[in-house]
């Protein structure tokens, strides 16, 4: 589903992808772990083009895009292409001029250009399935975090994405709303639902992940199963990670 | 008996004059004041976008407008424009040329409200609007403008409060409005202190009235904000 080859980037001279490659099969779950500043946002984000690699190749589905420094894509190119992924933000990003259902109906709207009606009944669904059928009508500012990352992945779901991308989901919440979330994101993943996860959540990676990539300074260290990675890991850069935030696991 | 009779004169002069002031306030002022008020609102869009887009060339000449027209006088340009262009052969009639000069200005300053407005959306929102598939465009006008009108709504109503009394200004280029109607006034029965305070009160009823209309459209415009 899945496939980035050879993945470079950089911030104004500053390094912070060094050649990345990954890939995820449909339905599986991919939790990318490492300490911050060790690039596994800007990856994420590379993935729908909310930045743009200067080199490499992402493959998404069927559609394929590779980057050079030189070359510029054509926005609908871009556009096109983002359609594949939704996105979940650490930040949620909720629309706040917008009811939650007007939140998951805004895309499909929009882009899509379904009608209102139909469109607003797959969005009560979406906000049904996230546990928020009830809070359908509220503006963002009624709702707690943990309420508006759900809405956040409903408007995420939406679109219909072949892939869901979360960047830190749950790093913006209070430590008893982040259980819910995680729910949410679980229940997806038992449904088949193609995921990369960023997170800190190690018994969130260890249960849900198919495929646990630790990432640092830029490169991927080492991936494989939960277990190839929490319990039975040689690299010595992974144990120490992993030994620094064992008080949460 | 000497003073009350002082008294009653003024009563009626401020009678008999208050009908005209206020007719040449409705007649000139105010319709000076929305229509340049709304081509400003255009004006001053179409400039903070150029200037937000980075559009080749119109941004340079977008960026020069916004520097003359704040780093000079509203009088002189408006001197310029009535007494000046004549000379090289375009006249304009006083009330022409009060719109151009008032909305050229309105512009420049409303293209920076809009500007810092935009500005002040956090990125996130075009982030969520890019990850939905949204193009600019499509972001700007349902995710983003929404959200900039409410933060733009207060300093927008100050530069129309202040446009409302900066139209006094076109008494000079010889527009018949309500300041230069009072100075008509005035200077036929020599009671300037009483007529320009009436004056005075007449630019205070309409700001009061105009400060009603924007505080009931900020209320409409914030539902979605914490109270």
């Amino acid at each position: 589903m899945i496939k980035v080859t050879d993945l470079y980037k950089a911030f104004k001279g500053n390094e912070v992808l060094k050649g990345i490659s990954l890939s995820v099969k449909k339905g599986e779950t991919a939790v990318i772990i490492g300490p911050s500043g060790s690039g596994k946002t800007t990856f994420l984000r590379c993935l729908n083009l909310l930045e743009v690699p200067d080199a490499g190749t992402i493959q998404i589905g069927d559609l394929s895009m590779s980057f050079s420094g030189n070359h510029r894509h054509r926005t609908r190119d871009v556009t096109n292409f983002r359609k594949r992924t939704g996105m979940v933000f650490q930040g949620y990003h909720l629309f706040p001029h917008k009811t939650a259902v007007e939140n998951v109906m805004e895309g499909p709207i929009v882009v899509q250009k379904q009608n209102k009606k139909e469109a607003r009944e797959r969005a009560l669904a979406l906000l049904e399935k996230v546990g928020l059928a009830e809070h359908a009508e509220k503006y963002p500012y009624q709702l707690s975090g943990g309420q508006e990352q759900r809405v956040g992945i409903a408007r995420a779901m939406a679109m219909n994405p072949d892939v869901l991308l979360f960047d830190e989901p749950t790093s913006a919440l209070d430590p008893e709303l982040v259980g819910e979330v995680l729910n949410v994101m679980k229940d997806l993943a038992e449904e088949g639902m193609t995921m990369v996860v960023v997170t800190h959540e190690m018994a969130f990676a260890r249960e849900v992940a198919n495929q646990v990539i630790f990432m640092d300074g830029g490169k991927i260290i080492e991936k494989g199963t939960p277990e190839d990675i929490f319990d039975r890991s040689e690299n010595e850069r992974t144990n120490q990670f992993l030994n620094r935030i064992k008080v949460r696991v | 008996m000497e003073l009350s009779a002082r008294a009653s004169d003024i009563l009626h002069l401020l009678l008999n004059s208050f009908w005209p002031i206020l007719k040449a306030g409705l007649a000139f002022t105010i319709p000076l004041t929305l229509i340049t008020f709304a081509l400003g609102l255009i004006l001053g869009f179409i400039i903070a976008i150029i200037r937000l887009f980075k559009i080749k060339v119109l941004k340079d000449i977008a960026y020069l407008y916004v520097w003359v027209i704040r780093g000079t006088p509203l009088l002189v340009q408006l001197f310029i424009l009535f007494y000046g262009l004549p000379s090289i052969g375009l006249i304009l009639d006083p009330f022409t040329a009060a719109v151009i000069g008032f909305t050229l200005n309105m512009g420049a300053y409303n293209s920076e409200i809009i500007r810092a407005a935009i500005d002040s959306i956090h990125k996130g929102q075009w982030e969520a609007a890019y990850s939905l598939g949204m193009t600019k465009a499509q972001a700007m006008r349902r995710i983003i403008i929404p959200q900039a009108m409410r933060v733009s709504i207060p300093p927008l109503s100050n530069s129309f409060i202040s446009l409302v009394k900066d139209t006094s200004l076109a008494a000079t280029i010889t527009v018949g409005e309500l300041f230069r109607k009072g100075q008509e006034i005035a200077a036929t029965n020599y009671e300037p202190f009483w007529i320009y305070i009436e004056v005075a009160v007449i630019y205070l009823i309409f700001c009061t009235i105009l400060n009603y209309f924007q505080s009931l459209m900020e209320k409409r415009t914030s539902r979605h904000l914490e109270q």
